[in-house]
């Protein structure tokens, strides 16, 4: 008898269907792999030609990512001996270090806004979400679409007005106006998401609740929530995702205080020529909580753990 | 417990009706089943009851008090629901417990741990209290829901045809356990289901939907024995009563249109004759599918009764229950 089987994929196509996604995995990292190995090359190596695949790998671009430098004369330095590993790297080109940049703040806003704007759009999306599920609005459908017509422009087409609105109201470069910002433009997203992952929630497990001895927010708090994790989860991720890489606001928006990591990186090459190991170190940088995010929430992403305890 | 009085009470879903105009009082400690069919508003019933819904108009009364303005959780009512909503996301043990950890019981914690072991080996399902509730079979899955109601003592357990999912081994070793269990509590229960044998066999009243409307109210044997109408007379009775017109035999008052015969009142040997089309031999008794001037007519004999399809048997009705032409009983 052949082992034919109804479910199971045959040799063939598990195998097409592997290399399909060696070939996509390829073309979408090896641009990310390029951007972690340029940081941990000298400048010379970054833009050699043909391109360095082995290299001696330095800390260069992360010292130079995280410092300011000044350049001195020979006496000065030599009056000086460095004090530290990341002194004597600096050394090398007759410079000290004068001072930590600006990217530690500017991260730092990063994470700020960006999580701010993620937790303030979930946190919104789910309330708004349950409310258009659970019970009669009116006009719900015509409100559902307004919401959802919000996504209809590119964003940056009212970037002029929110400038003129954002200054008379003080909230330019400030870290509330870029969350709520940053809210306004995710939340339709939010709703429209979280709506389908709670109207997939029975209502009987609510009911089951209520008569348990339940309130009804304590009952949306116990059952629903947990049943809506998956969704919450991966709306929470696209949300992170867009506020985290906005860039056309953050440029108009802030400049100062507020500013954030996108804004910044490609200043770096204005201070002291090209620096592209910088660059790419303040890019890999950034990436990395955005990654951290996904891998630990990516057990959520999996979904049927939460059906089939009702018979339909 | 408590006991729980309807008094008037009708609800309507846009241009459907629910239940229309109920009055009715389950005694503390009683065991109530409701009959009807599909859409004749049993659900709707004890969703009124536990305040899943609210009424039209009319009143529900638990244990003295009007609880038209109270939540669920205020009414003090146990559900189980035909749909068994396990809480997906919680283990066994946590879905039993849940209700007792509600902040309206707010039950200690070695409290809640007998009462769910107690629950679960009456439920015998003491093996599965680790278990995630999506990890169950259908049937464990019910009487985990049927546990979640059994831990607590509320004033009045609803529950909507709950044994109607298992297997029948199961289902009438639970119906044991549930008559018992209400017995030893003195609990009171409003029960729906479409199984004669549940109604006859663990209700004290019976109550009778159609189309809204509780047509009868009484105990099981009234019901059975002295229905009001046609309507209520064709719910109760396995094979179903026997509904013909009332020439076919003769004899009957005037005004009398149909005539009802439970398969038992049946007597044989004299009266009109009738083809025999069908014998079904049961083990403890024989049923006969019959023909007389052709209506359906099944009746019981002996288990080890000799007839043959194609034999012919004289029939005649032994107190039958006579019916108007609307169907309203005639004594």
């Amino acid at each position: 008898m052949s082992s034919f089987s109804v479910t199971e994929p045959s040799k063939r196509s598990k195998w097409f269907a592997g290399t399909l996604v060696i070939v996509y995995a390829l073309i979408t990292m090896v641009p990310l792999a390029w951007i972690m190995l340029t940081g941990f090359k000298s400048p010379a190596d970054a833009i050699s030609y043909p391109p360095k695949v082995l290299f001696e790998p330095t800390l260069e671009g992360y010292v130079n990512l995280f410092t300011t430098r000044t350049r001195q004369t020979d006496e000065f330095l030599a009056a000086n001996p460095p004090q530290t590993w990341y002194d004597e790297i600096v050394r090398e080109y007759d410079m000290v270090i004068a001072g930590p940049s600006k990217f530690g703040e500017r991260f730092l806003n990063s994470v700020i806004i960006g999580f701010g704007s993620t937790f303030l759009s979930i946190f919104l999306g789910t309330l708004a979400a349950y409310a258009f599920s659970r019970f009669k609005i009116p006009l719900a459908d015509d409100l559902l679409f307004f919401i959802l017509s919000t996504r209809m422009m590119p964003p940056i087409a009212v970037a002029i007005p929110i400038f003129l609105m954002y200054r008379q109201l003080g909230l330019s470069d400030t870290h509330l106006g870029m969350i709520l910002l940053y809210t306004g433009v995710n939340i339709s997203l939010a709703v429209w998401l979280l709506k389908g992952f709670i109207d997939e929630i029975p209502l009987e497990y609510e009911e089951a609740a209520l008569i348990d001895g339940y309130t009804r927010f304590q009952a949306f708090y116990k059952v629903v929530l947990p049943q809506a994790a998956t969704g919450i989860a991966s709306t929470a991720i696209f949300c992170l995702i867009f506020a985290w890489n906005e860039y056309a606001f953050a440029v108009l928006l802030t400049s100062g205080t507020a500013q954030t990591a996108p804004p910044f990186i490609p200043t770096i090459i204005g201070v002291g020529g090209l620096d592209w190991p910088a660059v790419a170190a303040g890019a890999t940088i950034f990436l990395l909580p955005v990654m951290i995010f996904t891998i630990l929430l990516r057990k959520h992403l999996l979904r049927g753990i939460t059906f089939g305890a009702v018979r339909k | 417990m408590a006991e729980v009085i309807l008094k008037g009470l009708s609800k309507s879903f846009g241009t459907d009706v629910g239940i229309a105009d109920v009055s009715m009082t389950i005694p503390d400690g009683a065991f109530v089943v409701l009959l009807g069919p599909t859409g004749a508003g049993k659900t709707t019933t004890l969703r009124l009851i536990s305040g899943l819904e609210k009424a039209d108009a009319g009143e529900v009364w638990i244990g003295g008090r009007n609880v038209g303005a109270e939540t669920p959780a205020q009414r003090d009512v146990a559900m189980v629901f035909q749909q068994y909503s396990l809480y997906p996301h919680l283990s066994v043990r946590d879905n039993l417990a849940f209700p007792l950890k509600s902040p309206i019981l707010n039950t200690p914690v070695d409290e809640i741990e007998r009462k769910v072991a107690e629950v679960a080996s009456v439920l015998q399902i003491s093996h599965k209290l680790d278990n995630k509730a999506t990890a169950l079979s259908g049937g464990e899955m019910q009487r985990v829901s049927i546990g979640r109601a059994l831990v607590r003592e509320p004033s009045i357990y609803l529950m909507d045809e709950p044994l109607s999912s298992l297997d029948a081994k199961l289902r009438t070793d639970l119906r044991v356990e549930l008559k018992r269990i209400q017995a030893n509590l003195g609990a009171t229960l409003l029960y729906v289901t479409h199984d004669q044998i549940e109604a006859m066999t663990m209700a004290t009243h019976v109550g009778v939907l159609n189309e809204g409307r509780l047509v009868q109210y009484g105990t099981p044997r009234e019901i059975y024995e002295n229905p009001n109408s046609l309507y209520v007379a064709s719910r109760l009775g396995l094979p179903r009563i026997n509904i013909v017109p009332a020439d076919v035999f003769g004899g009957m008052p005037a005004g009398v249109t149909q005539i009802g015969m439970r398969p038992e009142h049946i007597h044989q040997g004299e009266g009109q004759e009738a083809e025999v089309q069908r014998v079904e031999h049961l083990g403890d008794q024989a049923r006969l599918h019959l023909v007389l001037k052709g209506h359906a007519i099944t009746t019981i004999a002996d288990p080890h009764t000799t007839y043959t399809p194609g034999a012919h048997i004289k029939i005649a009705p032994k107190n039958p229950l006579c019916f108007d032409a609307e169907g309203a009983r005639i004594s």
